[in-house]
């Protein structure tokens, strides 16, 4: 008999007594990890011959790739866009997380001025996740190139346009280094060069606070758009002979191996559930669950800052003071997870692979994040049948348990 | 021979089961006393495998002290092919049991030297003090393991090319395309299995009520590579129903009227 640590191969777990969500299924199957990835069993018993060290009952409980949170603007009493506390602010939200059964994050920094985006971006360093806190996997930077009359709560002085290319963005933004995903107008002149140059860096290209229609979002895809921020929110509305940029869920002219994903912030209070349920229905595979969760996000309700503006929080819900402009929110992506599902009776799988899968896919790291594939990242989560969150592991280790 | 006719496929597989249960259990394995099994693949043993693991998360057998050994598996066919036979007992048994993996010993069809491999597999046999109980299944052109018509019944483990028959019998787990189907396969001899302390033949269903005929009621002919087990001291013949329906009359009626006895073998 031959534990895998007699070898030297590294300590060896089996999750047993679990149901796991692989492959589009959740089913009854053993989970094997070992040095922080997910191993394949069959290998280990004919080659390696080894048994595992570590065995992990797991009372018939669902384990899920971890949460991808690809929209957070903060948590705890700490803003990202702002220019205090940046580091402290990162490290607290993204210990909290864990609670959510967030394993990843891209820390979302709105419209802000250059002088703080160069301050700011070069901090919000990607890293991998841990005992400390959740992984980041670089900045969301969402703005300040994004159209006046869909600011939502973007402070509107801030926004800019990019008359001179792709100049004006670095002369903005500065470094760009940590960033992973940018949200910007694409009926904006110059767009649809913005838009190639950001992918020939690698970065993520996202369609939000735009007033494009249906063909300029078509042609923001052609040159390599794959998101859509916050869908329905921030945007003109879906219209029969225009359907802007929802139309984009179901448009022919996209192409044809290109998918494109659209956030959804499912926390039934920016999105309506008959909204959540038609996006659904139309494509469920491009579906990214987001929070869009704000500063206030784990604090009780009352008045805080967020950027430069001053908002009210009661419950779930925020609006910029005195006024009945939405700012975000402060539901956590598991309780968003919980929401979709319920209202659109689309079941576990997809409303946990809508957390992890699709975000994973979008910024095209699924080789090793938002799966429970053999080779992946050990980055899961034990959820009970109400998809409530009873313990987090990052890289095999656990880094958070439920206390219920 | 002992020919047990239960009604059902799944009688078939609770009593194969049982069987298994009741041998492993009267040899009282231990760490100097290892009880070596010889197992199938394919869909007639499923059953079985299925009351086996039932019957181990039950705690009424442990298979920490058994060594296995599987009669067959293809060659150049990717050890992690969904359709290898090392996947097929991982899958359908090993993955639920506590055998150690050193103890689950199954023929290598990407060995560089294919013969040495099967040389070496008849060692480990040797070493491990042969094998007390081989089960198997029967294919509808009567072999046993891959021992396809012609096969000679002292053969021992070796190389054989697939008889057409096979072939097309096991296009269906290749997306039906003949071109994906395996043509070669390692496999125990009818002598290596004829050399186990017990046989148990395993058969189910109307397609292979013609290779049971063949193999019990006619001569021990090597077109019918099952038949030579009619010359081995102790084999059970397993199976339903369906399975008899070529056979006499008075043979059915006879082994059914033994059945008291039968069952005494697995109490």
């Amino acid at each position: 008999m031959a534990p895998s640590s007699t070898t030297g191969a590294g300590t060896l777990y089996q999750y047993i007594n679990c149901r796991i969500l692989r492959g589009g299924k959740i089913f009854r199957e053993d989970l094997w990890v070992r040095n922080g990835k997910i191993m394949n069993p069959e290998p280990l018993f004919f080659d390696e011959k080894v048994i595992a060290d570590v065995r992990i009952d797991c009372h018939n409980l669902i384990i899920s790739p971890g949460l991808i949170e690809v929209q957070l603007n903060g948590g705890f009493g700490y803003d990202f866009s702002t220019d205090v506390d940046i580091e402290k602010g990162i490290s607290k939200v993204a210990k909290e997380v864990l609670a959510f059964g967030i394993t990843s994050f891209c820390p979302t920094v709105i419209t802000s001025s250059p002088t703080l985006y160069h301050k700011v971006l070069p901090l919000i360093k990607k890293c991998e996740g841990s005992s400390k806190g959740a992984g980041v996997l670089g900045v969301h930077i969402e703005g300040p190139f994004i159209n006046k009359e869909r600011k939502g709560c973007h402070p509107v002085q801030l926004i800019q346009d990019f008359d001179n290319g792709f100049s004006d963005i670095l002369d903005v933004y500065g470094d760009l280094s940590n960033v992973t995903l940018v949200t910007l107008a694409p009926e904006k002149k110059n767009a649809l060069e913005v838009i190639e140059e950001f992918c020939k860096r690698g970065i993520t290209v996202s369609v939000g606070h735009s007033s494009a229609n249906l063909v300029e979002g078509e042609a923001a895809v052609r040159s390599g758009a794959r998101f859509i921020t916050h869908l329905f929110n921030a945007m003109l509305p879906f219209h029969h002979r225009d359907p802007h940029l929802v139309g984009l869920l179901t448009s022919d002219k996209l192409p044809q191996n290109r998918k494109v994903f659209y956030g959804l912030i499912s926390d039934c209070i920016h999105t309506h559930p008959a909204a959540l349920r038609i996006a659904h229905r139309v494509n469920p595979d491009g579906i990214v669950l987001v929070s869009d969760a704000i500063g206030a996000m784990g604090l009780p309700d009352g008045t805080y800052q967020l950027g430069e503006q001053t908002v009210e929080v009661q419950g779930y819900e925020v609006y910029i003071k005195d006024t009945n402009i939405l700012a975000g929110g402060t539901a956590t992506l598991d309780y968003c997870v919980r929401c979709f599902a319920k209202e659109t009776g689309c079941g576990p799988v997809l409303a946990l692979e809508a957390a992890s899968l699709h975000p994973a896919q979008l910024l095209g790291i699924d080789d090793r994040k938002g799966t429970l594939n053999f080779g992946a990242d050990a980055d899961f989560i034990f959820l009970d049948d109400g998809l409530n969150v009873k313990a987090t592991y990052i890289a095999g280790e656990c880094v958070y348990t439920s206390s219920t | 021979m002992r020919l047990i006719i239960q009604d059902t496929y799944d009688e078939v597989s609770v009593w194969a089961a049982k069987y298994v249960l009741k041998k492993i259990l009267e040899h009282k394995p231990s760490e100097e006393n290892y009880f070596t099994l010889g197992l199938p693949t394919g869909s007639t043993p499923l059953g079985m495998y299925k009351k086996l693991i039932e019957f181990h998360k039950a705690g009424k057998v442990s298979f920490k002290y058994v060594k296995t050994f599987n009669m067959d598996e293809y060659v150049d066919l990717a050890r992690d092919h969904p359709e290898s036979y090392h996947s097929f007992m991982w899958e359908n048994f090993f993955k639920h049991i506590d055998i150690q993996p050193e103890n689950a010993h199954l023929l290598d069809g990407n060995a560089k030297d294919l013969e040495k491999e099967c040389r070496e597999f008849e060692d480990k046999i040797k070493a491990a003090g042969g094998i007390r109980l081989f089960v198997g299944g029967i294919g509808p052109d009567g072999h046993i393991a891959f021992n396809e018509p012609g096969s000679s019944l002292v053969s021992r483990t070796r190389v054989k090319t697939l008889a057409r028959e096979t072939i097309l019998a096991n296009a269906r787990f290749f997306d039906n395309d003949l071109k994906k189907v395996p043509t070669q396969a390692l496999t125990v001899g009818v002598g290596t299995v004829m050399d186990a302390d017990e046989v148990m033949i395993l058969i189910t269903g109307a397609h292979k009520a013609l290779a049971l005929h063949k193999a019990i009621e006619e001569g021990v002919n090597h077109m019918w590579t099952v038949s030579a087990f009619q010359q081995h001291p102790h084999t059970i013949f397993l199976c339903d129903e369906d399975a008899t329906m070529e056979l006499r009359v008075r043979t059915v009626k006879y082994f059914k009227g033994l059945m008291q006895v039968h069952n005494k073998l697995i109490d």
